[in-house]
């Protein structure tokens, strides 16, 4: 027996040293971090213990007007991606030519680097010497004058990254919700068809409940990601964020921990936590409003 | 015939019903459909014809490949490429390592502990990627292993998510089978590389494929470690191309390597499609 429990933590040695080394020690190490006044980097040497650093970050104005940008990314994106999704995955579940092509047209966005793509994004919407850009042109046939969305007024640059946000985030949210509609039970549809029911009653009262648990589930998961917002955000206004006011708290920690600005683990794991706290708290939130609201 | 009269009228507004469902879904697809051919479109387009239109035209009729040269040339777009797929393969092969070990400790040996250790290793599955981040930069620096492979690799070499879903995978294979390999003194390794690896190969490829996704699009972590070019992944490749190659304004040069850096997973993407999308149906995390 002693030889096979031997054997068996043989096995499982490499998974634990890795885990223990890349995720539970900096788990703990990033409360300690936090905790510890004026962390000098190249030393290693800490002048106390206290709040200091949160409250440092607190009253930092790139920490609250990253909060403020992160904010209003989630409460615009999430219930526009989620809606948007659920209306798409309703309208391919009801045809059957091409489907399979839209679907895979759809995943796309799933599949190419943020980065990469992002940059195409700011070509498109950009603004310069040269041109006005291929946004604007659109918007000239509409009669509205050209708007620099890279480098512009604030709503123009949050209307973009809201705008590349959805585009990243629709594949996963259309993906689940098709499945999601191919699983419920046809004889549903069937009985209700029998007795007459119209099309958005059916959709209101069967659809919709046979598949709010995967709408929930999406939501939650879309308020996560979206608070933890950072890639696309540089990818479209570029590293140096805090300049362009369109920080997120992604970006603030590991603004503090690297680069021009960087050096500061403290403030860095401080406002990580913080950034955790407010995920944590939404997520309760969520899963009470959810207790009401969802069918299993 | 009153009957006639509604059974056109339902024929009727059913196709009105399809014809805007086929809009919507066609408006959508353009609109994820566009970016990428703006990018093939302005990837073509000279130098000198991009920054003459003042107002963006939608086609060409003088496509160039001059830009795919000076992609090649004036950056180090192959060593990116080159770092992305080292970087990419190694991680995976040793990920595929430590997680098929574990997954075969927890689904098929008998040892004390299992289930505890096995609940712990879930509850690591919430530890968000953001606070580990930052303590881990302070290792590998401490360890002098930035600008390393070594040091863009170590924190992404195993999966609490890729261990739990071998794990079922394994499971569903019948214990018979195992029991008649140690009938026949098959030992353990042997009985997990001749038998459970070749059953259990579609969510193996699943998981390689996922992964592979996953490392060529990485950019936070590279981003902390690598300050020199020479260790550059794609996309912080493509970021310093942005920033400080081509000198600003040659666009069409830019997308010439936003298109190479794209195209692998495209590629990929089309060969897997049912794979890819059934994988993350099952454990996405992206949105």
């Amino acid at each position: 027996m002693k030889k096979k429990n031997l054997k068996a933590w043989l096995y499982l040695l490499p998974a634990i040293l890795f885990l223990g080394a890349f995720l539970v020690y900096p788990l703990i190490d990033v409360f300690i971090y936090s905790f510890e006044e004026e962390y000098n980097f190249a030393s290693q040497t800490y002048s106390g213990v206290g709040l200091y650093n949160y409250s440092y970050v607190l009253h930092d104005t790139y920490f609250l007007q990253a909060v403020k940008n992160t904010f209003i990314l989630v409460i615009i994106t999430v219930p526009i991606s989620t809606g948007l999704a659920l209306l798409i995955s309703v309208g391919l579940s009801s045809i059957k030519p091409l489907r399979e092509l839209y679907q895979t047209i759809y995943f796309l966005p799933y599949v190419t680097n943020t980065l990469a793509v992002g940059l195409v994004f700011m070509i498109l919407f950009q603004k310069t010497e040269y041109t006005d850009g291929l946004v604007n042109l659109i918007l000239h046939w509409f009669g509205v004058g050209p708007v620099d969305f890279i480098d512009g007024p604030y709503w123009a640059k949050m209307f973009v990254l809201c705008f590349y946000t959805v585009w990243v985030v629709l594949p996963f949210k259309i993906l689940i919700l098709t499945s999601a509609l191919a699983s419920v039970n046809q004889d549903y549809y069937k009985a209700a068809r029998v007795d007459g029911t119209s099309k958005f009653r059916i959709f209101v009262r069967i659809t919709l409940p046979m598949i709010s648990p995967m709408i929930f589930y999406l939501v939650i998961t879309g308020f996560i990601g979206a608070f933890k917002a950072y890639s696309d955000v540089v990818a479209l206004f570029g590293t140096d964020l805090n300049t362009a006011g369109m920080n997120t708290i992604v970006g603030y920690v590991y603004d503090m921990l690297y680069g021009d600005s960087g050096g500061y683990p403290s403030y860095a794991s401080a406002a990580a936590i913080l950034l955790f706290a407010i995920v944590l708290t939404i997520t309760c939130i969520n899963l009470l409003v959810s207790r009401k609201k969802v069918h299993y | 015939m009153d009957y006639n009269k509604l059974e056109r009228a339902a024929r009727i507004r059913q196709r009105i019903g399809k014809f805007f469902t086929y809009l919507l879904l066609t408006f959508w697809a353009v609109v994820v459909l566009f970016p990428f051919y703006w990018m093939l479109l302005t990837s073509v387009k000279s130098y000198g014809a991009y920054n003459s239109e003042s107002i963006p035209q939608f086609f060409t009729l003088s496509p160039t490949l001059q830009n795919y040269r000076d992609a090649f040339t004036s950056v180090p777009l192959l060593r990116y490429l080159g770092n992305t797929v080292i970087f990419a393969l190694v991680t995976t092969g040793i990920m595929m390592i430590v997680i098929t070990l574990s997954a075969f400790a927890f689904a098929r040996l008998r040892f004390r502990g299992r289930n505890l250790l096995f609940t712990l290793f879930l509850s690591l599955m919430m530890i968000p990627n953001e606070l580990v981040v930052i303590t881990n930069f302070v290792t590998i620096t401490n360890m002098d292993l930035r600008n390393t492979f070594t040091g863009l690799i170590l924190p992404s070499v195993t999966s609490v998510f890729y261990i739990y879903l071998l794990k079922e995978n394994f499971e569903q294979v019948p214990d018979e089978l195992y029991r008649a390999a140690k009938v026949d003194g098959t030992s353990d390794l042997k009985y997990l590389c001749r038998v459970l690896l070749p059953i259990c190969k579609p969510t193996l490829i699943t998981i390689v494929i996922l992964k592979i996704i996953e490392c060529w699009n990485s950019y936070v972590w590279p981003r902390l470690i690598t300050d020199d070019p020479n260790y550059y992944l794609v996309s912080n490749g493509i970021q310093e191309i942005r920033e400080n190659g081509f000198g600003r304004e040659n666009v069409p040069a830019m997308m010439a390597a936003v298109v190479v850096i794209s195209v692998p997973l495209i590629v990929l993407f089309l060969i897997f499609r049912r794979k890819i999308m059934e994988g993350v149906s099952r454990g996405g995390t992206k949105g």
